[in-house]
This record gives C-alpha cells, structure tokens and sequence, in this order.
C-alpha cells in the first residue's frame, strides 16, 4: 500500500495530536466517572507489524480485558480500550463495589456489565472528539467486551488491514490514575488502527497531505 | 500470526494466541516431521494489496506447506492434520464484514484439506475464546491451552 510508504513524520505528528484530542477526551470522562484524577501519557504513533501489535498490547498470552469496535463513516478503523486483568478487577470494583475475578467462569454480570459500559463511554468520548477535530465523520458501533489472550483479542482489529497489507499503524495512548502510590494505579491503554483507506481523508482534514 | 514452520520430534511446533486465526498441523504418523500454520484469512483472493504474503491465506500458506513437506519426503497420501482456532471473538451485526471469519478460516482449511485428500483426525474449532496450541510430534498429541476452559488434549 503506498499509503504506508509515503508517510512521513509530519503525518506521524499529526496522527499524535489527534490521539492526544481523542484519549485527552476520554480521560476527562473517566475522571469525572471515577471522581479522580487521570493522568494522559503522550500518544505514541507507530507502524508496526502484526507480531509487534500483539506485544504493544501486552503480549499474545496475557489475559486482558477489551472492549472493541468498529468504526464507520468517513474514517473507518478499529478501536480497543485495553485494561491488563489487575486494572479490569480495580475498575470493577470501583464501579460496583463487587471484588471479581475477570477470568471466572461465571465473571459476575453487574462488573462485566459495568466494564462494557465504561468501553462505551471512553470509546465514545475519544472519537467525538477525534470527529470533531477532524472534521470526518466517524460512527462507533455498539463495544463488544472480550477478556481473554491479547493475541486472540488483537487479530480481530487487523483483519481489514491485513487484506491490504502486513503492517498496521496504530495510535496508542496510555492514561492512568494519578495516584500517590503507582502500584495501586489504575491505567488503560487506547488502541485506534484506521483502515488504510481512512489516512488520505486524515491527512488532509488534518492539512498535512 | 501469518507464518507456518516445520520441525523434528522431539521439537514441539507452537502458536499462541489464535482468535479468529486457524492453526494447523499436518504430519504423517511415524515420520518425526510436522508443519504448523497460523492461517488469518481463507482465500488468496481476498487480497488487494500488491504484494501477496502466501502465509496469510489457507489457500497459499497450505500449498507452501505440503510442497514443503513433500520436498521433505513426506508422502501426501499419508499427511493427516489436526486443526483448532476459528473463534469469533467478538459480535458484531454492524461495520464490518469480518464478524465471521473465524468460521470462515476453519471451513477453508479444511476445503483445501479435502481437495488434497487428507483427512482430519481433530479439531478444536469455532466458539469465542482465544486458544493457544502446541503439537508433540512424537505422539500426535496437540496441547490446546485456553483463558476460561483450561487445557485438552486432541
């Protein structure tokens, strides 16, 4: 795909700062759910292969819980909302006052429940304003939660680009709970991967064509 | 992911994290070597990029694989395979086509399987979980270890 050998820096810069609008978004709605302070880590914009998107999320066994969806409209992509199984079962818990166990059998319905919303609201928080910043239009489908190995999880949102190629560039973004003691700190990962056919319509509305 | 490999007993052939992905072993019974592929999608077709990773798709990875084997001296008549991945990950009825391609990739292997003659002794397909394999080639055993349903043995 020529669009993976015409990027440039300036591209990679604007990606970044369109995460930065997107995940700061969110971060401010978590805060206001969680009556806590988020700290946003600066995106970071790579290209990588498949292999290497499977690590960035952790590594192909580790159990995560991820919320998932498509994106459609002008820019269509995939996005996750990744929590590691500590931080899934801390933010449970804050949610529903319930200690869980992500990975029983049985995970109770009332915290799965409450992490598929929280993927929803972070989710949606995060491409308004990618949206609005854009100016593109960009529709969420409704999150589908997963807790299970990243590898198996991560596949889902490469299969559009891996009929057009071997790489998939991917805008990450960290943010965590601004806590004294980082131990107990909550974090979440952001993964949005546009379609191939979603960076011209980018780049321009972001003028770095 | 994309990528297969051959190797020797009593090396074991591993692929971890297979959601919507197939893994499949061939090998001949009393032979000491095996191949494992980790197929994405079913059909070379559905490519539209320039360049064609033959390992990605059931069609090609699978042609590569039993030439390979061939070349090693297998005898294609007496390959057997063991299969398992093709799970669906995730529901969705909206935005994309792929919701299916797990089903799809497992029912695409075993169309190139049978065209070729070579028959399936077990398989660990479909549902929604993320499955990671490992194939004994001394015994044919293939190891199948999940996050929610433990381990088995096919």
């Amino acid at each position: 795909m020529t669009y993976i050998h015409n990027i440039q820096p300036v591209h990679l810069d604007a990606l970044q700062e369109a995460g930065n609008i997107g995940a700061g978004n969110a971060a401010t709605a978590l805060s206001q759910l969680l009556h806590k302070k988020i700290d946003l880590h600066v995106p970071s914009v790579r290209m990588v292969d498949f292999q290497e998107m499977q690590a960035i999320a952790g590594g192909e066994e580790e159990v995560v819980a991820a919320s998932f969806l498509r994106v459609t409209g002008e820019a269509p992509g995939s996005m996750f909302f990744i929590l590691q199984k500590e931080e899934a079962e801390e933010l449970a818990y804050t949610l529903t006052g319930r200690k869980v166990d992500i990975i029983d059998d049985s995970l109770d319905e009332l915290a799965a429940s409450a992490l598929r919303e929280l993927g929803n609201i972070l989710a949606g928080a995060y491409l308004s304003a990618l949206a609005d910043f854009t100016g593109l239009s960009m529709q969420p489908s409704v999150p589908s939660l997963a807790v299970d190995m990243a590898g198996a999880i991560i596949s889902a949102g490469l299969l559009e680009i891996s009929i057009k190629g071997d790489h998939a560039i991917v805008i990450d973004t960290v943010m965590e709970e601004a806590a004294e003691n980082s131990t107990d700190a909550v974090n979440g990962q952001f993964f949005l991967l546009p379609d191939p056919e979603a960076f011209d319509k980018i780049f321009k509305s972001l003028g770095v064509e | 992911m994309a990528d297969w490999k051959t190797a020797e007993a009593p090396e074991r052939l591993r692929t971890s994290g297979l959601g919507s992905c197939v893994g499949v072993v061939l090998y001949e019974e009393g032979l000491s070597i095996a191949a494992m592929a980790h197929i994405m999608l079913p059909d070379s077709s559905m490519a539209a990029g320039r360049s064609l990773q033959r390992a990605k798709f059931a069609d090609t990875a699978l042609e590569d694989v039993l030439a390979c084997l061939k070349e090693k001296g297998c005898s294609l008549r007496r390959l057997q395979a063991k299969l398992a991945g093709g799970a669906q990950m995730f529901s969705f009825s909206e935005g994309s086509d792929m919701s299916r391609i797990g089903p799809r990739n497992s029912e695409a292997v075993k169309a190139v399987l049978k065209e070729n003659g070579i028959p399936v002794k077990a398989e660990d397909t479909g549902g929604s979980k993320g499955r990671t394999i490992e194939f004994s080639i001394m015994d044919s055993s293939l190891y199948i270890r999940t996050v929610n349903e433990g381990k088995t043995i096919i």
